[in-house]
């Protein structure tokens, strides 16, 4: 069995047998797994870590093993979003975090499974089936990168990556009780990530810690000319790897407490906050008054981009194909068949929303709330170092509790969302247990300021034990 | 005279250059060189539209669009950026093109043409940077085939789209703007128009100020000016039979030489427009001054320094200005010999000539041009000889000098040919009594003999003046 | 409101068939939403300039040098529908 351990650990691991072993444990223990996290299990893994023994396990992953999100393009490795329109679909190159993984040694150890194109919070839409949380199989693991989170909470993968357009890294985070950071907008490169709403997603890791967080950022993020959006700018993430929040300040929204918070989240967050404070930070409440708004103006967007970046499917080059008697036809029926409801339903909407007419009401109108949404947070962020509030108002929920009201389902992102509006970066971590279930704390920073949340997020790990109690659904 | 443009005919014309001088495609590094290519080679993630691909702007391509813009006398925008322009058809490979909106990079500009009745200023609406689709081939006709196949070679070039005001009266002037526009285009070596595909035009036609009809899918500039007298005809007949002309979009099926309707559900489009989220907005206005200082001296402007500089006339500083090529071709012929001469043999000679062949004046050269402008002005051979060794290299290769001796063009010496008039005059003195008489057409007999006599080497003028001298001692 | 024929329409422009019964239920859900998202009609926009980027980054581009295209076999490898090189699909009309 795979040990519940991080990256230095495994390292070491390595040191004393060898990648092949390490390799072998964890596809040894993803073959037990009752969660249905991993949807391929890549054949080459074995001879890839073969491959690194031989090297001498040179670069900062050497034989550390990755699970990688269904939507993150991986050369020779099915890629598919969940989607049965993409079944087969082979990519012919890698995405540039592929790339970097590659060149630092890392193993990919197969593709996990998500909400079908990312459109979820639970994982539930997927064309392989929902992944079950490992600390409660009844219960969702989040989404849409639930197979990210499941897989690392239940130690079928030490660290993994995921995608976040709306929260989907840190939900799965929150509700498995593990860390996740969606890095700020420009951080990571897109390329090869197949998009769900461009303006508003990142790749971004899942660990059990945060030092692993912070190591994997070091080999995935920075400049890549292939995405225009990203950003040239140098950082060393595990720089920030101390324990020191003295005089950090804290802004607490009152908006991020709102209607429908669950009790416990909400005493485990003010219990985090409390913490921070005994270890010297300062805390003070703010006021982010478009919050209200988000939600609306997040799935407008996301929608709108998405009616686009999904009208490739058509059947034409790749995927499934549905035939019809013309062109027009066979890509209507291809469309119809390949993809689930929620995706369709979102479709629809974004299409209606730029759509003549509507455009100004629906699409305009949720960029001009887009950016009342980040001017909060400029103003809020120009005070405090830091805003901490709950990652999900609630914890993970029944499986099937949600899925057949997409209303009730959106209405779980409103803590995330925000974030994508603005683009700033946020991470979640484990901060306690409501019932049985783990609760994460979202600590959100000022643009490229990622090394203040991962500080203040070692720090509280340091000095706090939520994340060593371990999930029972362990292989 | 003024043209009255009876049936009030107005034509705006949309063209599509393609920017194949570009090492490389507008969002990708894919090489633009794939004429010659089988098909699916010049491909990669970007311009197959693989899911995850992201684009990144080719900045020359970003340069030859201002200087297009500058060309046509546009305003180059201050920001501008891509949108998505969202349709369904199986050239496209993301389901949309990526292409300009509100903001094109060059707004409002004018070229002049010759039109009916002298100069005429169409305005330019804009241009605006786009990618190119992939290329259909329909198993048949376009709605009975037996299925498309699709080459995506194509898919991702830099094209820029000039879009016109309805300023033509007629084909001929849409011919003409064509024409300009072609011209201005070679001069700015943004484009190779040899090329398949290379410009190709969509047209808006109205007649009697009445709603507009849009022709689509017209590849050539002889299937524009075809396609709208096509258009014109069929709209006036309409009208006449008691019809009306609505908005529609028809396509030009070139090999019939007509327009058909394409009102079929699937082309209603609401092409929902967005800002490009993959791609950063341009502020390139700052480019402008050092894009000015890479502007060529362009058509116009040539041509009235023609005229002034070498004295031609108007038709032939026109001809000699519509290609770069030849007019850069007969400056320097125009620097070795008279240039009035020169005007004379590369306008009207040289260029007939290679017009005839389908040749352009890569074909001749300036060496040889000269040559054979200087035997003729030197008087050592005849204007025709002069066309039949124009002909001779053009068709078999080798250098004039060699041609005159091969064919003895070299005229004759004076001696043989005032030989050949005394022999002429001795030997046919019935022709000389009655030129003598006042018969003038006995001359032109005598002129033949004493042509017959130096084997047709001499110039029929100089024979004509030394027999007329002889005759008249 | 979305009524059921929008619904067809739309369905229709993003290419996704949809009968008869389904566009009733389509109708629904999608009002359901779309009620939601109605509620951005109170925030004052006015003046407000929308957020395309996050980021205030302009001019990002590449040199024209070529790099190096797929193989025309990588290409067509996703699909079974080719002839010749090219891909293969239904007429147009
Ligand atoms: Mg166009
Ligand atoms: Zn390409």
């Amino acid at each position: 069995m795979a040990a519940w351990t991080d990256i230095s650990g495994i390292i070491q691991k390595i040191a004393d047998s060898s990648a092949e072993e390490v390799t072998a444990a964890y596809i040894e223990t993803i073959g037990k797994s009752r969660i249905n996290g991993f949807t391929t299990v890549w054949d080459e893994a074995i001879n890839v870590a073969r491959e690194i023994d031989a090297k001498g396990h040179a670069g900062p992953l050497a034989g550390v093993p990755i699970a990688i999100k269904e939507n993150i393009s991986t050369k020779g490795l099915s890629t598919t979003c969940s989607s049965k329109i993409l079944q087969g679909y082979v990519p012919p190159y890698d995405a540039h975090v592929i790339e970097r993984l590659k060149e630092a040694g890392a193993v990919i150890l197969g593709k996990t499974n998500m909400d079908e194109f990312a459109m979820g919070t639970s994982t539930e839409s997927s064309c392989y089936g929902p992944t079950f949380n490992p600390w409660d199989m009844d219960r969702v693991p989040g989404g849409s990168s639930g197979g990210s989170a499941a897989v690392v909470a239940a130690g079928e993968a030490p660290v993994s990556l995921g995608s976040d357009t709306g929260g989907s890294v840190r939900c799965p985070a929150a509700f498995c009780g593990v860390v996740g950071l969606k890095p700020t907008y420009g951080c990571i490169s897109r390329y090869g990530l197949i998009s769900y709403a461009n303006s508003l997603e990142q790749i971004g890791p899942l660990a059990t810690n945060v030092a692993d967080i912070a190591t994997i950022m070091d080999v995935v993020a920075g400049y890549d000319h292939r995405d225009s959006t990203s950003i040239n700018r140098e950082n060393t993430y595990s720089d920030a790897l101390k324990d020191d929040v003295k005089g950090m300040k804290i802004g607490v929204p009152d908006e991020y407490f709102g209607e429908g918070i669950d009790k416990d989240v909400e005493k485990s967050v003010w219990d985090a906050i409390g913490k921070f404070e005994d270890m010297g930070a300062t805390y003070e409440k703010v006021s982010m008054p478009h919050t209200k708004y988000a939600l609306a103006s997040y799935y407008i967007i996301a929608m709108s981009e998405a009616s686009s970046n999904l009208a490739r499917f058509d059947g034409t080059r790749y995927g499934l194909r549905t035939e019809g008697e013309n062109w027009h036809v066979m890509a209507s029926k291809t469309r119809a068949e390949g993809f689930g409801t929620e995706v369709k339903r979102r479709i629809l909407l974004g299409t209606y929303a730029l759509s003549a007419g509507y455009h100004d009401k629906y699409y305009l109108k949720a960029l001009k709330v887009r950016t009342l949404v980040k001017q909060d947070f400029d103003k809020a962020l120009a005070n405090v170092d830091v805003l901490m509030a709950p990652t999900m108002p609630t914890p993970a929920f029944k499986i099937g509790e949600k899925i057949e009201d997409p209303l009730s389902l959106y209405l779980a992102d409103v803590n995330t969302v925000p974030v994508n509006l603005a683009g700033v970066p946020s991470i979640s971590v484990p901060c306690g247990f409501a019932g049985d279930m783990p609760v994460g704390l979202q600590i959100i920073g000022k643009h490229f300021d990622e090394n203040t949340i991962i500080k203040a997020a070692y720090s509280f790990e340091q000095n706090t034990d939520h994340n060593s109690r371990r999930p029972p659904e362990v292989a | 005279m003024v043209y009255e443009n009876p049936d009030g005919v107005r034509i705006g014309l949309e063209v599509h250059v393609q920017l194949n001088k570009l090492n490389t495609k507008l969002f990708c590094g894919c090489s633009t060189n794939y004429h010659d290519s089988e098909p699916n080679t010049h491909v990669c993630p970007v311009c197959l539209g693989l899911p995850g691909s992201l684009p990144v702007i080719n900045e020359k391509a970003v340069e030859f669009a201002i200087k297009i813009g500058l060309a046509l006398n546009c305003n180059i925008v201050e920001q501008t950026q891509f949108h998505r322009k969202n349709y369904y058809y199986p050239d496209l490979p993301k389901g949309f093109q990526t292409t300009q909106y509100d903001f094109p990079i060059a707004g409002e500009g004018k070229i002049v043409i010759e039109g009916e009745d002298g100069e005429r200023v169409i305005r330019i609406t804009r241009a605006h940077m786009e990618e190119d689709p992939g290329r259909l081939q329909h198993m048949g006709s376009i709605d009975k085939s037996k299925g498309t196949l699709i080459n995506y070679n194509r898919s991702g070039m830099t094209l820029i789209e000039i879009v016109s005001e309805p300023d033509m009266r007629s084909p001929k002037e849409a011919r003409r703007y064509l024409d300009k526009l072609r011209s201005i285009l070679d001069y700015l070596d943004v484009f190779d128009g040899d090329l398949e595909g290379a410009m190709r035009v969509d047209a808006n036609v109205s007649v009697y100020m009445g709603e507009r009809v849009e022709v689509k899918n017209i590849s050539s500039f002889k299937g524009a000016e075809r396609a709208l007298l096509y258009e014109i005809m069929r709209q006036k007949n309409h009208i006449r039979r008691g019809g009306e002309i609505t908005l529609e979009t028809r396509h030009f099926d070139e090999a019939r030489g007509v327009t058909l309707s394409m009102r079929t559900k699937e082309t209603e489009n609401d092409y929902r427009y967005f800002p490009e989220p993959d791609l950063v907005p341009l502020r390139v206005a700052d480019w402008v001054p050092e894009v000015l200082k890479t502007l060529p001296e362009l058509p116009d402007a040539k041509r009235d320094r023609f005229i002034k500089e070498y004295g031609i006339i108007d038709m032939h500083a026109r001809a000699l200005t519509t290609e770069i090529k030849v007019a850069n071709f007969y400056e320097e012929v125009a620097s070795k010999v008279d240039p009035k001469a020169a005007a004379v043999w590369v306008a009207d000679i040289l260029k007939g000539e290679l017009n005839y062949r389908d040749l352009n004046v890569d074909a001749f050269t300036v060496e040889d041009i000269v040559s054979v402008i200087e035997l003729v002005t030197s008087n050592k051979i005849t204007e025709q000889s002069g066309v039949e060794i124009i002909r001779a290299v053009l068709d078999n290769g080798g250098k004039p000098q060699d041609i005159v001796k091969e064919k003895g063009l070299l005229k004759v010496e004076d001696d043989i040919v005032a030989k050949a008039v005394e022999e002429a005059i001795a030997e046919n003195p019935e022709a000389v009594a009655d030129y003598r008489a006042g018969k003038e057409k006995s001359l032109n007999f005598i002129v033949g003999k004493v042509m017959q006599k130096t084997k047709g080497r001499a110039d029929a003028r100089e024979a004509r003046e030394k027999l007329l001298a002889k005759l008249d001692e | 409101m979305i009524t059921k024929e929008e619904v067809e329409h739309v369905g229709w422009l993003a290419r996704i068939e949809i009968d008869a019964k389904q566009s009733d239920a389509y109708a629904v859900k999608l009002n359901s939403v779309l009620d939601y998202f109605g509620q951005l009609d109170e925030v004052d926009t006015e003046n407000v300039p929308p957020t395309y980027h996050v980021a205030d980054i302009v001019n990002v581009f590449r040199k024209d040098v070529v790099q190096e295209s797929m193989p025309q076999e990588d290409v067509l490898a996703n699909t079974e529908n080719k002839q010749e090189g090219n891909f293969k699909a239904p007429r147009i009309m």
